[in-house]
């Protein structure tokens, strides 16, 4: 589903991903663990498109297209989601509108029929009582006066609306408390654990590993996978850290 | 007998584009009064016109505790000019919620003097202006406070998006304070759209110019929020951003010009 070879990309011309190769079949969640600075969120970013990340080398491909070619709203109609690790504010903006017209936008480009206002209203009604968010939430500006969680536990509403095929999960973990963790834990396995669907996790911890179960656990250190293996290797780091790990 | 020509030697008409107002001098060269009776309430909302040049020039006095309000879309596709001067007796309460959208080579300017003449008068004027291509949009904002004007709580808040390396944006906020007990608070800023909040609205699959569009919106259509009818000119705004943010040059660079500081008095 995603394939990614021999990726190399540099910010601000500093080079911070050196050869990253990873495969994540349809029906999987792989996670991705790494000390600070190692390149997990520059990963996330490239992935999505952020300008300014420039790939040097390599390739990327989501279901047999060549990812790095389409534009940033191009890869969200093809079905990629990211789920960001600071999530944006947007002042004068309120969540139901910037929702209905990204997915609208997306819907269009993919040929489907625009949701009414009323459809996506009753959507995102849905979709935000499953994450356990008022809402009453969704008609104020985007992200702003948000708590850091509230920030978190919106990303995986958005996730729910656009029902996407793969999601990359920057640190969605980070800023939430513990049942926090465990609804947006129980929030990723429902919307994305499907046979067609696919998920890579980018984490700091094993915590939410224990609600969201990975096939495969990558440690990046340095810009390249280092390690993989199942979630003892999470487990593994938790206990003895990075510097163990990559010896 | 026809006011005397303006020229750009008058700090009030420094940035207009005199050579289109020429023509049409005479029309607008008396400003129009406007009397708001003591406890009295007006609100107004100024949609743009049809024409090439739309000059405003209104004189509004305020009585004792009357309120107005006026919200004002200037876009002309030449020169626009809205010119307000205004007085408040005691207790009055001005508020004014403006915007200049312009694209092209367009000159669009707000110019307001609001004088406080009586104790405990209010006034608020909040300016949003768009800016593309080569256009240029300018605040001029004189607030004057006179003696035993105490009391007086006067706000501007101006601020201005650049969508293109060759647009100007002027802000130019003034005092004139002879009372000793007094609110006035100033602020401007000039910035461009902020490439991470287009890059999470692109991310969630808005095409660049929908995601402009919208962030655009998000800058300018609060204005009026507080109108009693404020379908018209919502519309209207929403024309004139689209006209504006769909000739897209991104990136763009700094600032061009910037006049008048980020400050709080």
């Amino acid at each position: 589903m995603l394939e990614i070879t021999n990726l190399h990309a540099t910010v601000a011309d500093k080079p911070i991903l050196n050869g990253v190769s990873l495969h994540v079949p349809a029906g999987e969640v792989h996670a991705i663990m790494g000390p600070n600075g190692s390149g997990k969120s520059t990963l996330a970013y490239v992935l999505a498109g952020r300008p300014g990340y420039a790939v040097s080398e390599g390739s990327a491909t989501f279901d047999g297209r060549d990812l790095l070619a389409l534009e940033p709203h191009e890869r969200a109609a093809a079905g990629l989601f990211l789920g960001f690790q600071y999530p944006v504010e947007i002042p004068g903006v309120s969540y139901l509108q910037f929702l209905r017209e990204s997915l609208n936008s997306q819907r269009r480009s993919r040929g489907e029929a625009e949701l009414s206002g009323a459809e996506f209203i009753k959507l995102a009604r849905e979709q935000a009582k499953l994450l356990g968010m008022d809402a009453e939430m969704l008609k104020r500006p985007v992200n702003v006066g948000f708590s850091g969680g509230e920030k978190k536990r919106a990303e995986m509403v958005q996730m729910g609306i656009m029902q996407p095929k793969f999601a990359v999960l920057d640190e969605t973990d980070s800023g939430l408390d513990i049942d926090a963790l465990r609804i947006v834990g129980e929030g990723i396995n429902r919307i994305m654990r499907a046979p067609d669907k696919g998920v890579l996790l980018i984490t700091h911890y094993e915590r939410l590993l224990e609600y969201v179960r990975p096939d495969c656990v990558h440690v990046l250190q340095a810009g390249r996978i280092t390690r993989s293996g199942d979630i003892d290797l999470a487990r593994e780091l938790e206990r003895s850290g990075y510097a163990e790990a990559a010896a | 007998m026809t006011a005397p020509f303006p020229t750009r030697k008058q700090e009030e008409w420094r940035y207009a584009d005199l050579e289109a107002l020429q023509p049409v001098w005479e029309q607008f060269a008396e400003p129009l009064t406007l009397i708001v009776g003591p406890g009295e309430s007006f609100e107004e909302v100024w949609l743009p016109a049809n024409d090439d040049v739309q000059v405003r020039r209104i004189q509004l006095a305020l009585g004792t505790r009357a309120k107005a309000r006026i919200f004002a879309l200037n876009t002309a596709p030449v020169y626009g000019r809205l010119e307000l001067e205004v007085s408040l007796a005691e207790g009055a309460d001005f508020e004014l919620f403006g915007a200049n959208i312009g694209t092209g080579l367009s000159t669009n300017e707000i110019v307001t003097t609001v004088k406080h003449v009586g104790v405990g008068g209010r006034s608020r004027q909040v300016i949003r202006s768009v800016l593309n291509g080569k256009a240029t949009g300018s605040y001029l904002g004189k607030v004057e406070v006179a003696r035993g004007a105490q009391q007086t709580d006067a706000e501007q808040s101006i601020k201005a998006m650049l969508l293109d390396r060759g647009a100007t944006a002027n802000a130019k906020p003034e005092l004139e304070i002879f009372a000793d007990d007094v609110k006035c608070a100033h602020g401007a800023t000039v910035g461009e759209l902020d490439p991470m909040q287009l890059f999470y609205a692109e991310s969630r699959g808005l095409d660049p110019a929908s995601a402009r569009a919208l962030l655009l919106e998000g800058f300018v259509m609060g204005l009026w929020d507080s109108a009693k009818d404020g379908d018209a000119i919502a519309e209207a705004a929403r024309g004139a951003l689209r006209r504006v943010s769909s000739s897209p040059e991104r990136g763009g660079g700094p600032a061009k010009l910037v006049e008048g500081a980020s400050c709080q008095a």
